[in-house]
Order: structure tokens, then C-alpha cells, then sequence
């Protein structure tokens, strides 16, 4: 990328004079200004906005009836609600954590494993993608449905074929465990497919050089391939971050994420979207989800701007 | 699943049933639409001329079941459709989805809502009385056939009525008569007769009570019921209203009782929907099921074979004559168009034509509010439905239309399942409801 930049500057007199002679033509100038301005716009007012909102909302109490100014503002008596009276909150926080960390080390290598084999075209690939594939396609909440016909005390299909009287989706200490497999059935094939189409862009004469220099197939792969599909890598580390940070459907379909599925964003959506109508409550909860977030969001940038200005 | 949102509290409409799989999916599906659902509440709006009732008049009818619902919603079209007819009014049908609706219930109010909507009895209804979303009726009652105890639970706190019934369910203790007369057993009189029934079937490999709460709010009934035997009626409305202490004596009682009895519960409730341990009580596994009457839907048959007792007497001074039978009915919006027609269609709605209309629309009837409906259609279990309410001096409508709804979905469910994971540590539940209680009610 820098290469290109620095090329044409490189040859000094030929560029262009910078600074105020350099205009764009009117026509192009309202361009760009309606190409920044409309995005902008739309964001500040779908994203930003209401994110401002919920903070503001979240040093109040109100349930919804009534104009605006029948909100009580309480100052950060929510955040204390949350932090020392609440019980779910501290679970839902650890959960979150828990399901950060399974899903990277379980359903996302293993992605990447299929995808790394399946891209070695062998006979029958394109049946092992779409089989892989398949769960992503079907939403969470038939997902839940599905795994729920396995899971189910004394209905379900695993306690009736072993005999065992495993209390999959009651037990607050294997719960959690339970979706979480049902989770990494879904995501493994998401994440399988993202890598994929990113080990079909890597230029094949990478591989035919490491061949011919004698490298193994491993060490091709960590060596030679693994770097080169940093943007990749990338993706799907955002990914991951965000499938867990945003995890809900699955645990909501369950049990509305209590016992022992406790999720932040299930806890937002108790208190918020359901028959609950603790607004300041819930917007408290989705900072606190929020500020986590950006701590991702945070270190992920730095690490790519960073990234940019070595590069 | 289909009517397990926390609140979504299992409905008279369904009292008897309506294949369980089928509605179960539809249910999801369409609970999917939740977050959308204030907008297509709100989309039937538009301002409207003409004559307020009678030839020309249009009233808008907003109902929480989707179309093509099953039995509930064959029933309210009935209703619409017998309303047209009698008084020439033409009624606008706008049918949402019953949880997007109680989840959008706020939105819509103070939106566009239709002139009249489905709605409950008690804390729920009274809450949007005293926020002024809904219109006074009390001009519109007395409503022939429609006793004392309906108007009560009609009336908010206010002292004027809101609220038309049209029908309930109760909750009480359900059986298979055809397992309990192989067995020789028999309904308990008394305490003692009930934990000797209990032993008894622990005896012969029979667990005495079903028992689920995967969706939270079944074990409430529990909860409820334990509360009006131990402590009483009042004491139990001033609890829900957040006028008594969770962490007193009387609650650490009820939470006391109900770990005693915990034994005689099927294990692991947690994991398990009410309609699991509906089935469990079904095969015979266990002996009873404290539950709504919609037990029958889960059970996939007519409920001939099914019959119940109210809970019974655990302190002397106390009589067993209060029970939870959640009340479902009509509320006029006071945002909606056209009050004048709204309000005459409620008085008419709570009338034993209205219930009748209902009940010959739809194959499944509900047990009717109005003495005066006919109850040539009902079974067996639904006549002695209506004679245990009628006999009963108090009537609850069931912790989360008693309570505030944010006390009810995020304190006591959660709490209520920490209990039942952990029945010994008493003081600490009912220490942190209290904590919560008081950060709530203010």
C-alpha cells in the first residue's frame, strides 16, 4: 500500500502543486461533501444518538409511561444497583468471558482446521462445505429448537439413547456447556467458510515456491500462509469478539438467559424489550456492555493503524 | 414456548386446547417479531369520520392474537363479528401476536392505539389506570351477570372500573382420575390427609407433584399459593403491591414450606417446561401437577380423564378459599379515536352474548366471566372450574399481573430459581429480593 503512496512523490517536480490551487471541481467537491456528510449523518443518528441516549438514560429511572420528564434521574444509583444488588449481572459477565475464550479455542481453530483441509480440493469437498455450512444458515432460534429435541431432561434424544438423567439445560453448572456446543456447531461452519475463501486468495506461487524450497506442509501452511492471510486472521478475530459480545439468541430461546445462561445482552433485553419496562435499568446494562465493547474495538484499531504506518 | 415469555402467562384462551407442537413454533416464529411489533401495533391508525356508533361507525379492536392463532383467536374474530351484527358497527380487527403485544403494550398505548384492546385484571390493568392510558368505565357498570368479584378485579386504585372480564382460568391442583382410582387415592381435606397422599405415592414409586420452571414463571403459582395459605389473602395482595418486607417472617415461611415440599417435586426443575411436567403427570409418573387449567393443552387430549382440588388447608386459621385465577377481558385505550364507541363495545363485550358468540365461534370454549353465558358447550373440568371460582372468597391474579412487571420478570423469577437450586440458603433469597424490592418500588 505505502508503495504505491510514496511512488508518484517521489518524482517531486512532476506532481501537482499542493494546497489551495489544488480544488476540485464544484460538481466533484459536492460530491465528496454529499458522499461524507450523508454516511455521517446516518450514523450519527442511528448510532451515535441512541447510544448517547441509553447513557443518558442510564442515570434514570423510568418504566415508559409518561412524557420524558416523568424520568427520575437517580445519578449512577443504577450502575450500583447492578454492581452490588443485581445477582445476574457478575454471572452474566464471567459467561461472556467464558464464551469469548470456548469460542476461540474450540469451534474457531477447528473452522480454520476444515477450512485448511477442505481446501486441499479432495474428492466430495463442496458436500463436507455445504454439510459444515449448513447450521450458519438456519437461524439461532431453530438452532435452540433443535439442540432443545437433544438437550430435553426426559424427553430428549441423548439422556433416552445413554439412559442418563443429565439435566442438560436446568443444570446451572452444564448449561452453559450445552449451548455452547450448540454454539460452536454454528459457528465452526461460519468461520470454516470465512477462511476458506480467504485460502482460495492466496497466491498459488507462494505455495509452489515453498514446495520447491523443500518445506513441509505444516510449515508451509504456519510459515507462509498463515501470515500472508493476516486480513483474514483479522476478520475473524473481530468476529469471534463480536459473536460473543453479542451472543443472545441462543441462550433467549432456552431460557430467556437466566440460570445459569446469564449473558449481558440477555439481561439488556429482560429488563428492556420484554414486558420489564426499567429503562434506565437496562440502559445501564448496555453501557456496561457498551464500554466493554470499545475496549475491543479499542485495542483492535491501535493494532491496526499501527499496523498501517509500519506496513 | 408459545406463551412462556416470563409474562406471557399462559391464557384463558387456551384453557382447553389447541394442538401443543403446532402453536409451539408458530409461537417462536412469530415471538421473533417482537422488537418490531410496536410499529405494527401502531400501524393501524388514521384519523376516521362518520357517526361515533351504530350503521357507519367504524370502533378499531386490537387483540393479542395473531391471526390464524388457533381457538383464541377464532373466538375474539367471533366476538368482533357478533359485536358487527348486533349493534351495526363495524369492528377494524387488529390481531398482533400475543407476546409482541404484551411486550409493546406501553408503545402502543401512548401511540395510536385501537379504541378497544384484550387485556388483564389486577396490578397490570390498574398501572395504566393510574398512568391515565385508559378510559373510566365505571358508567358503563354494573354489567348484568357480572358479580362482585368481577368488579373488583375490574376496579383500579382509583376505586373506578377500567376493566370488562369476559373470562379466567384457575389455578389449582390437577390429577388423572383414572390413575388416582387405581391407585385408591382421594383429594386431602386437611394438611394432614395431603402429606399422607404425598407419602403414599413416594410409596408406590410415584412422584406426588410435576414440576417445571424452565420459563420461570410457573413456580410462582407455587410461590402464590403457599403465600395465601400461610399468610393470607391480604397479606399476600399488600406483598405483590411492595407494601410488606420480602425478607420478614411471613416470606421466610412461605420459602420454609415450599423447601419442605421441594421432596415430594419432580427433580431438576429448571430444565423443564411446564409442558414436560404436564406430560410427566400425563404418563402417570407423578401423581398431581399444581397448574393453570390450560394443563390440558399439554396434554394433547379433551381432559376427560383430568380432574383437580384446590390447594389445601396448611394453617388452621386460615381458610383455603382464595386461589389465582388470572382474569382475562377488555380495556378501552384512552388515546383510542372513538371513546364513545370503544366504551360501548366494552360494556358489551363483558355481556353473556358476548361470551357466547365467543365460545360458539371456536371449538375450544373459555369458562365465561358472565353467569348468564351459556355453558351448554363446556366439559366436565371447565363446569367445575367455574363452580371452584365462584365459591372462592378471594381471587389473585397470578404474582406478575398482581405485581409490578419489572419486579415480577427480573427480581422474583430469577430469585425464585435461585431458591430452587439452593432451598437452604433462605435468608440470603429473601434478603436480596428485599434489596431489590426496595430499589424498585422506591
Amino acid at each position: 500500500m505505502s508503495h504505491i503512496d510514496e511512488a508518484p512523490q517521489s518524482t517531486g517536480a512532476a506532481a501537482p502543486p499542493q494546497g489551495r490551487e489544488k480544488k476540485l471541481p464544484a460538481r466533484d467537491r459536492l460530491t465528496v461533501i454529499l458522499m461524507v456528510t450523508i454516511p455521517l449523518l446516518l450514523v450519527l443518528l442511528l448510532v451515535w444518538l441512541p447510544a448517547l441516549l441509553s447513557v443518558v438514560l442510564s442515570f434514570g429511572k423510568w418504566n415508559g409511561f409518561g412524557d420524558l420528564d416523568t424520568i427520575e434521574w437517580v445519578g449512577f444509583q443504577n450502575y450500583t444497583d447492578i454492581a452490588t444488588i443485581y445477582p445476574p449481572f457478575w454471572p452474566a459477565i464471567q459467561h461472556n468471558l467464558i464464551w469469548l475464550g470456548f469460542l476461540f479455542v474450540f469451534p474457531t481453530l477447528l473452522g480454520i482446521l476444515l477450512a485448511v483441509i477442505l481446501d486441499r480440493e479432495m474428492r466430495g469437498s463442496r458436500i463436507y462445505q455445504t454439510a459444515f455450512y449448513m447450521p450458519v444458515v438456519l437461524s439461532l432460534a431453530l438452532i435452540g429448537f433443535i439442540w432443545q429435541l437433544f438437550y430435553s431432561r426426559d424427553q430428549g434424544l441423548i439422556n433416552q439413547v445413554f439412559g442418563t438423567q443429565v439435566d442438560w439445560y436446568g443444570d446451572p453448572d452444564i448449561n452453559l456447556w450445552a449451548v455452547l456446543v450448540a454454539t460452536a456447531w454454528r459457528h465452526t461452519g461460519y468461520i470454516m467458510l470465512i477462511y476458506l475463501a480467504g485460502l482460495k486468495g492466496v497466491d498459488a506461487s507462494l505455495r509452489e515456491a515453498a514446495a520447491v524450497d523443500g518445506a513441509s506442509e505444516v510449515r508451509t501452511f504456519f510459515n507462509v500462509i498463515f501470515p500472508v492471510m493476516r486480513p483474514i486472521n483479522m476478520i475473524v478475530i473481530v468476529i469471534v469478539v463480536i459473536e460473543s459480545l453479542r451472543a443472545f439468541d441462543l441462550v433467549w430461546v432456552v431460557n430467556k438467559g437466566r440460570n445459569g445462561l446469564e449473558l449481558i445482552g440477555a439481561l439488556v433485553a429482560q429488563n428492556v424489550i420484554g414486558e420489564a419496562t426499567r429503562y434506565g435499568f437496562g440502559s445501564a446494562l448496555a453501557v456496561i456492555m457498551m464500554l466493554i465493547s470499545s475496549v475491543f474495538i479499542t485495542v483492535y484499531l491501535r493494532n491496526v493503524f499501527r499496523e498501517e504506518r509500519r506496513g | 414456548m408459545s406463551r412462556s415469555s416470563s409474562s406471557a402467562i399462559p391464557r384463558s384462551a387456551l384453557v382447553t386446547m389447541e394442538a401443543s407442537r403446532r402453536s409451539v413454533l408458530r409461537g417462536m416464529a412469530l415471538s421473533g417479531l417482537a422488537v418490531g411489533g410496536a410499529s405494527m401495533l401502531a400501524a393501524c391508525g388514521g384519523g376516521d369520520s362518520g357517526p361515533a356508533t351504530g350503521s357507519g361507525a367504524t370502533v378499531k379492536f386490537g387483540i393479542n392474537e395473531a391471526e390464524g392463532s388457533g381457538a383464541a383467536y377464532d373466538r375474539l374474530k367471533a366476538i368482533a363479528d357478533a359485536y358487527t351484527k348486533e349493534s351495526d358497527t363495524e369492528v377494524a380487527l387488529n390481531a398482533v401476536d400475543h407476546n409482541t403485544f404484551q411486550e409493546s403494550i406501553n408503545t402502543y398505548l401512548q401511540g395510536t392505539p385501537d379504541d378497544v384492546f384484550t387485556w388483564f385484571a389486577g396490578f397490570r390493568m390498574s398501572q395504566f389506570a393510574d398512568n391515565g392510558l385508559i378510559t373510566d368505565l365505571s358508567d358503563q357498570w354494573p354489567i348484568d351477570g357480572l358479580g362482585d368479584s368481577f368488579k373488583q378485579a375490574a376496579t383500579a386504585s382509583d376505586g373506578k372500573q377500567y376493566f370488562v372480564p369476559i373470562s379466567y382460568y384457575p389455578w389449582a391442583v390437577f390429577y388423572r382420575k383414572s390413575v388416582w382410582e387405581k391407585n385408591g387415592w382421594t383429594p386431602p381435606e386437611t394438611n394432614d390427609d395431603f402429606t399422607a397422599l404425598m407419602d403414599d405415592m413416594q410409596g408406590k414409586g410415584v412422584t406426588p407433584f410435576a414440576f417445571g420452571d424452565k420459563d420461570g414463571w410457573p413456580a410462582m403459582g407455587t410461590f402464590d399459593i403457599l403465600n395465601m395459605r400461610l399468610n393470607g389473602f391480604d397479606f399476600h395482595m399488600s406483598l405483590m403491591a411492595g407494601d410488606e418486607a420480602w425478607d420478614g417472617d411471613e416470606v421466610k415461611l412461605v420459602f420454609d414450606t415450599w423447601r419442605k415440599l421441594l421432596p415430594y417435586h419432580q427433580a431438576d426443575p429448571l430444565g423443564r417446561t411446564w409442558q414436560e411436567a404436564a406430560t410427566s403427570m400425563g404418563k402417570g409418573e407423578c401423581g398431581m401437577y399444581l397448574l393453570g387449567t390450560f394443563v390440558v393443552d399439554a396434554l394433547g387430549e379433551n381432559g376427560e380423564d383430568l380432574d383437580f382440588f384446590t390447594f389445601p388447608q396448611l394453617d388452621s386459621s386460615i381458610a383455603a378459599d382464595s386461589l389465582d385465577a388470572p382474569i382475562d377481558g377488555f380495556c378501552v385505550a384512552a388515546a383510542g379515536k372513538n371513546q364513545e364507541a370503544g366504551k360501548a363495545m366494552a360494556k358489551w363485550l363483558g355481556s353473556a352474548a358476548a361470551a357466547d358468540a365467543g365460545n360458539n365461534g371456536a371449538d375450544a370454549p373459555f369458562i365465561a366471566a358472565n353467569e348468564g353465558a351459556s355453558t351448554s358447550t363446556y366439559s366436565d373440568l371447565q363446569k367445575k372450574s367455574a363452580e371452584v371460582v365462584g365459591a372462592a372468597a378471594n381471587i389473585a391474579q397470578f404474582m406478575d399481573r398482581d405485581t409490578n412487571a419489572d419486579f415480577a420478570n427480573t427480581v422474583m423469577i430469577p430469585s425464585i430459581q435461585e431458591f430452587l437450586k439452593n432451598p437452604d440458603d433462605i435468608d440470603g433469597v429473601t434478603a436480596s429480593i428485599q434489596e431489590q424490592a426496595a430499589s424498585i418500588f422506591g
